[in-house]
């Protein structure tokens, strides 16, 4: 009975937060608003005409969604790069980024899964999915095994912060014993969903530029890389608008490791290019397409060719210790690493493993105006979810957010 | 069992453990093989069903998609979806009711009714399968007041099948395209084609990068020789291993087919195909009236919907009837041949048996049932 009436409470105060804030809080969220509502009036035509709206043919069938799922899962998987010195290793000054890197994760989560249904040709059908009502094909297929752990794994990051704050919104100590065992698993789980992910394209024989055995760890790399450079960038953001106070020393700790991540990922990338390029074979042809353009198809070339250079510059300033502990260079290192990712992992990645095709045709591909506006409008979910989620906690973890509180005004 | 296919099967490892767990009825102790090829039995479903019961919950639940049916679907409809589909499950409710609340006949809704609600073919007893196509062509002649045939013939004892095409022979013409796109009901506005015949150089071998597969000239162009490539019903697909719900798989008589109704469009299996074998309904398939071609199989030629799969079946409305593919019929030049790999006095064999015969990609271990070769 308690129990229940504290969440009740607590739905009420969080309510009560997320409605109330300064001028340029609330235009964000309506700009948040207003793009989410373009992404549904976009994806309400994909609806009606079928996924046609979309740049994808049959010569390259998956495009922007599902690159932006890809990179997503490794944002997703970052979080677990501060669950764990924090919780496991007591390392205390991590507290406060963990819950933001959680409430990131979750958000990053539920772009992943619109960004899936938003690819599907038959959203309405998906239920064929659900285990017990459709049909399930596990553990063959990947895409299944996909399934379990996003699901999993957004179970898990909903469920530490929220205990975490449900206990602290009552005034009490969070229980080390209940959410450690938790952290734990989801240490092993994040990795889990980034090597299961890439092994929905590295198990394909039939598309030589993914099946590869460098695939998954390279993308725990660039997620490790990615993931916690997009965490600095939203606690510095945090930091400069709210009172919650987050020490220059846990951005430092997280700089650390997107700068050995980020390192890690470009010895990666040189030892993928030393096999493309030194001795290319015909399965060679997608990394000659997405780095030179074949026979005069080169849509991919500016888009590689900025990450790149971005990759390599944010790698080298972040190495330099110096350079790192500037907040205005690490912000800008952070902020062009994630982009450069974004474009590798996502783009980069999903589009040359369909070029050339099966027999060697090149189609290539460009996203239509509509998938766009769709893939702004998840991410406008995206960034609203977590305001949402972020904004309570911060209420919560700066104790403006009480149950004892609210009864005794009351 | 096993040297029934030794003269194709490349011994891979786990091919070879599929093969066993997935074998024909006749040595299985459940003695339809003794009641005769004539008995439409499906063991394949039983064991199926035996094999992979923990997966499934109630088959027969159901099955939404609206779309079969043409249900105009506007923007505010749209909307509606989209927040129940969002609401998981929901989407089956709010397509039916507006199903309902359709002034026609009562009999359309309780038809539509019961294929929202219906399970994975797959899976389906011969007794449901019967059902569903009766209420697919009871339905189209509600919705065009015209009949079509609908079979739901399963595959048949000891017929395994397989295809070859003579490079030697093949002059491009291409009749076996539109053939094959008249007899398969493809979506014209796409012009979807499941065969593409490639144009390549001669003395530039099987050169397939700079072959060329949407030629629109004189053939045969000088200097050119043709090859045609299609799904190659893999005897190992990957295409069927990806699919998160088993909307794909392969029969028993080799042919590797998919339930458009229970496909959810994601496209794994396009990704997975090595040989371009798999066609996507970017949008809703539009085939003139008159131009159906109302000899359908459920797994066959039926109409599809858009957002769902569709490739090449080797014409199962026709090879199950014991007739050839329409692009074998239709080929001028008799490059194409088709039939029974168990039957040893098949032409098919004897093409294998005499002829130097290759397949394209055996390295990736999938086992077309495809074979290329030369006079
Ligand atoms: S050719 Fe492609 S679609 Fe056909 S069975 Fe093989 S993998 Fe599947
Ligand atoms: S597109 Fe359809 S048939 Fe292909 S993998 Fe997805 S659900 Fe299965």
């Amino acid at each position: 009975m308690r129990q229940l009436k504290v969440i009740r409470s607590l739905v009420i105060d969080s309510l009560d937060t997320i409605t109330k804030g300064s001028k340029k809080y609330h235009l964000w969220m309506g700009f948040l608003t207003l793009v989410m509502l373009i992404g549904m009036y976009c994806y309400s035509i994909q609806l009606d005409e079928g996924l046609s709206v979309t740049g994808m043919t049959d010569r390259v069938s998956w495009g922007l969604y599902i690159s932006n799922f890809t990179f997503l899962v490794g944002v997703a998987a970052a979080a677990v790069m501060l669950v764990m010195p924090t919780y496991v290793l007591k390392d205390i000054d991590f507290k406060q980024a963990v819950l933001i890197g959680e409430g990131l994760a979750v958000a990053a989560l539920i772009m992943c899964l619109a960004f899936v249904v938003a690819d599907m040709g038959g959203p309405s059908v998906l239920w064929h999915m659900i285990p017990g009502i459709g049909v399930f094909n596990f553990p063959n297929s990947m895409l299944t095994w996909d399934v379990i752990v996003l699901n999993g794994y957004l179970f898990i990051n909903i469920s530490i912060p929220f205990y975490i704050l449900y206990r602290h919104y009552q005034n009490k100590e969070a229980k080390k014993r209940i959410y450690v065992p938790g952290a734990v698993l989801s240490v092993f789980w994040a990795v889990g969903i980034h090597l299961v992910t890439a092994f929905l394209y590295q198990g394909l024989q039939a598309r030589p530029f993914w099946n590869n055995a460098l695939l998954g760890p390279r993308f725990l790399a660039s997620a490790f890389a990615a993931g916690p450079a997009l965490i600095i960038l939203v606690l510095a953001i945090i930091r400069s608008f709210t009172a919650f106070k987050i020490p220059d020393k846990t951005i430092g700790k997280i700089a650390m490791i997107v700068t050995v991540a980020a390192q890690i990922n470009l010895i990666m990338l040189v030892s993928e290019l030393f096999k493309e390029f030194y001795a290319p074979t015909h399965h060679s042809e997608s990394a000659y397409y997405l780095f030179f353009g074949l026979h005069g198809k080169n849509a991919l070339l500016p888009w590689i060719w900025t990450a790149i250079p971005l990759n390599v510059l944010a790698t080298v300033m972040l190495t330099f210790g110096k350079l790192r502990k500037n907040p205005k260079i690490l912000y800008f290192c952070c902020f062009i690493l994630f982009v450069a990712i974004w474009i590798e992992k996502g783009f980069g990645l999903i589009v040359p493993g369909f070029i050339p095709g099966p027999y060697g045709k090149i189609a290539e591909y460009l996203p239509t105006g509509i998938e766009v506006g769709v893939t702004l409008g998840i991410w406008a979910l995206g960034a609203f979810v977590f305001t949402i989620l972020a904004k309570t906690a911060i209420g919560i973890e700066l104790g403006e957010l009480r149950f004892k509180l609210k009864q005794t005004e009351s | 069992m096993s040297n029934r296919k030794k003269w194709f099967s490349l011994d891979l490892g786990p091919h070879n453990k599929k093969k066993s767990s997935g074998n024909c009825g006749c040595s299985n102790p459940q003695g339809s093989c003794d009641s005769g090829p004539e008995k439409e039995e499906l063991n394949a479903e039983e064991f199926y069903e035996a094999a992979i019961n923990a997966s499934i919950g109630d088959e027969r639940r159901k099955d939404g998609f609206d779309q079969v049916f043409d249900v105009q679907m506007d923007r505010r409809d749209a909307f509606k979806k989209l927040t129940a589909s969002l609401l998981i499950g929901a989407g089956a409710i709010s397509s039916c009711t507006s199903v309902i609340q359709d002034p026609d006949s009562k009999e359309k809704a309780q038809i539509d009714w019961e294929e929202q609600f219906k399970g994975n073919y797959k899976l389906m007893t011969d007794e449901e399968k019967k059902q569903t196509v009766d209420r697919l062509m009871r339905s189209y002649e509600l919705r065009t007041g015209k009949n079509i045939s609908m079979s739901s013939k399963n595959a048949e004892e000891d017929v395994l099948f397989g295809y070859a095409f003579n490079i030697s022979k093949c002059q491009g013409y291409m009749d076996c395209v539109s053939a094959c796109v008249e007899e398969n009901n493809q979506d014209r506005k796409s012009q979807m084609q499941y065969i593409r015949i490639h144009e390549m150089k001669d003395g530039k071998g099987f050169n397939f990068n700079e072959a060329d597969d949407n030629y629109y000239h004189e053939v045969p162009a000088e200097g050119h020789f043709y090859m045609g490539t299609q799904c190659f019903h893999c005897d190992n697909p990957p295409c069927v291993d990806v699919c998160p719900v088993q909307a794909t798989w392969k029969e028993e008589d080799g042919l590797v087919v998919i339930d458009y109704d229970w496909c959810v469009g994601c496209r794994y299996c396009m990704a997975a195909c090595p040989y371009d074998g798999r066609r996507f309904n970017w949008s809703k398939p539009e085939v003139p009236e008159n131009e159906i071609n109302k000899n359908q199989h459920y797994l066959g030629n039926r109409m599809r919907k858009k957002g769902v799969m569709e490739k090449c079946t080797f014409c199962v409305q026709r090879s199950r009837k014991g007739k050839n593919p329409a692009c074998v019929e239709a080929c001028p030049t008799g490059a194409r041949i088709f039939g029974n790999l168990l039957d040893p006095n098949s032409t098919i064999r004897w093409v294998l048996e005499n002829k130097k015969v290759f397949r394209l990609k055996e390295d990736l271990g999938t086992e077309p049932k495809f074979w290329y070769f030369m006079d």
